[in-house]
């Protein structure tokens, strides 16, 4: 009887686990094939494994374009997410944690924002950096990707569940500022909410496809996702391409994947609490 | 905290966020709004372009703009049955994961996560190796439906949207399943409730906040569909310029008609922003009977 009640959940578990699993296979076989054999042998099992060639072909072509994208993915996301954190971090902590005039005006304006679509700013965020003659630049892509209202809306709710008032008087009677308060004491409370706070960032900009797309001109400071996608666009003239973005979209995926395992763990749980209050 | 108020810490708390909040987020959509009640008059032909005063007349040409509300229509369609479907799916296999019934379930949760590792124009770029006839793995199925034609182009890119955002929204919601006290259950068994009636009964409104919460942000998403067309453009005729709403701002924007662009942007967003409100002020209603 137990193990009756066990087969129809298993089914259901064992047919999505290949529903996500069978692209992400099958893109890594694609990424091992020759150009030569990726359409006559069977696309879901290995032929020679030219993972080595391909690779170093899609890190020397364009001048090694592809490495410059991903260093710039790195800096673009990793940078915004983690500067975005501490920014949205310290924003939400004081909402919480000090009252003073306008302060609900503040949380509700800025939870607004959360229900703005980033890609109804693409476009005005292009016009006014082009006033300013700044797209095109690395800044141009940067700096709008540093604000995350959200992360403002989850930190407040954080902290007024994890810092106690009693710790903050107790830190002030120790003559500790109010600032190197934050830092030394509330942030460690805060943490599994900021790792939430952060990928969560994090996942934001990395799928933000449409501010580089208006901003960047110049292919070298494009982020990875843009640089596939221009490729792609090319396939049609450059066949030799389409390997390319194979081997690159397999690369472009695995340092996330490493992330995401890694902070796994935190990340549940805050996830938990931000969606229960 | 009735003490005296810290005002330079406030601020330096307060400050950086903001400034960066009033540029980035609050200056577009006051620009946004500003560039679409100007339009561009040229004298003669081939005169020099000036930027006058058009008040409505932008948005009276985003009204009668035929495309853009074939692509919000589009985007709708999409919407009702691909969020249903996708947080069906996430619960469905939350609640298994939490049941008990299953074994394996550290490996399982990863599985459906790695999904969500994979960029949206990453995605979009392997399904559409996978979905054409020639490349595909799956040629039996690809010869004999085309999954890229007029017909089901949505649906494929449905499915490649659900594919990346199931193990992301299912995660929300299992998370919330684990932060239900187990004296709830204990109540439940008790009362001689099964697994089912106590997932029905007790663990969905429990979760309750978890699903509202992501079907907010799934709304936001599929209005903003952008990547996934763009990429199926170069892999399927049936995707024009102007699929949807956000493809119609970016073809607009680089024909380059800036006001006509501005004027859709708003429009955009302030659809997004009423039917997340509305959503959210019917499921409020709902959940105090």
């Amino acid at each position: 009887m137990k193990n009756a009640n066990r087969i129809a959940p298993m089914i259901v578990m064992g047919a999505c686990t290949l529903y996500f699993l069978i692209p992400i296979w099958w893109l890594l076989v694609a990424a091992t094939k020759s150009r030569a054999q990726f359409s006559s042998t069977d696309a879901l099992w290995f032929a020679d494994f030219a993972l080595v060639d391909n690779l170093k072909e899609l890190f020397a072509y364009g001048d090694g374009v592809f490495l410059r994208w991903m260093l710039n993915s790195v800096l673009y996301t990793g940078g915004a997410a983690l500067l975005g954190t501490v920014l949205a971090a310290m924003c939400g902590y004081a909402l919480a944690k000090y009252r003073f005039p306008g302060r609900e005006a503040i949380f509700n304006v800025v939870l607004s924002g959360v229900l703005v679509p980033f890609t109804a700013l693409a476009l005005p965020l292009f016009l006014i950096f082009s006033q300013l003659n700044a797209t095109n630049t690395f800044w141009s892509v940067f700096l709008p990707s540093l604000v995350n209202p959200f992360g403002v809306y989850l930190a407040r709710i954080y902290a007024t569940a994890s810092v106690p008032d009693e710790l903050l008087e107790a830190a002030r009677l120790d003559g500790s500022g109010e600032v190197r308060t934050f830092f030394t004491v509330s942030t460690k409370l805060m943490f599994p909410a900021l790792v939430t706070i952060f990928l969560f960032h994090f996942v934001a900009v990395w799928n933000n496809f449409l501010l580089p797309l208006i901003m960047l001109g110049n292919e070298r400071l494009f982020p990875v996702t843009l640089g596939l996608y221009s490729w792609n666009t090319q396939v049609n003239q450059i066949p030799e391409l389409r390997m390319l973005v194979l081997s690159g979209a397999f690369v472009s995926i695995i340092p996330l994947v490493i992330a995401f395992l890694l902070l796994q763990r935190f990340w549940r749980n805050g996830l938990g609490s931000g969606a229960i209050k | 905290m009735t003490r005296k108020k810290p005002l330079g810490a406030l601020l330096f708390f307060i400050l950086p966020f903001g400034l960066l909040f009033a540029a980035f987020y609050l200056a577009p959509i006051l620009y946004a709004i500003k560039q679409s009640l100007y339009k561009v008059e040229r004298t003669g032909t081939f005169g020099p372009a000036r930027e006058v005063f058009g008040g409505l007349d932008q948005y009276q040409r985003v009204f009668s703009d035929g495309p853009f509300w074939e692509s919000i229509g589009r985007v709708l369609l999409f919407g009702v049955v691909q969020v249903p479907v996708m947080l069906g799916l996430a619960l469905v296999l939350a609640l298994l994961l939490d049941s008990g019934l299953v074994r394996g379930r550290r490996f399982f949760r990863l599985a459906f996560f790695v999904p969500y590792a994979v960029p949206g124009v990453v995605a979009a770029i392997m399904w559409g190796f996978l979905y054409s006839p020639n490349l595909s793995p799956f040629q039996s199925v690809t010869s004999a439906v085309d999954l890229l034609s007029a017909d089901l182009v949505l649906w494929s890119m449905a499915n490649v949207v659900t594919w990346v955002y199931v193990g992301y929204n299912m995660l929300i919601i299992y998370s919330s399943l684990l932060a239900i006290p187990q004296e709830v259950y204990e109540a439940a068994k008790l009362d001689g409730a099964g697994a089912f009636r106590t997932a029905w009964s007790i663990k969905i409104p429990l979760v309750m906040p978890a699903i509202v919460l992501t079907t907010v942000f799934s709304i936001i998403g599929t209005l903003q569909l952008l990547a996934e067309p763009a990429v199926f453009r170069t892999f399927s005729s049936a995707v024009s310029s102007t699929y949807t709403p956000n493809l119609t701002v970016y073809s607009t924007s680089s024909i380059p008609n800036f006001n006509l662009a501005a004027a859709f942007s708003v429009v955009l967003a302030l659809a997004t922003c009423l039917l997340s409100f509305a959503f959210l002020k019917v499921t409020q209603r709902g959940g105090e009977k």
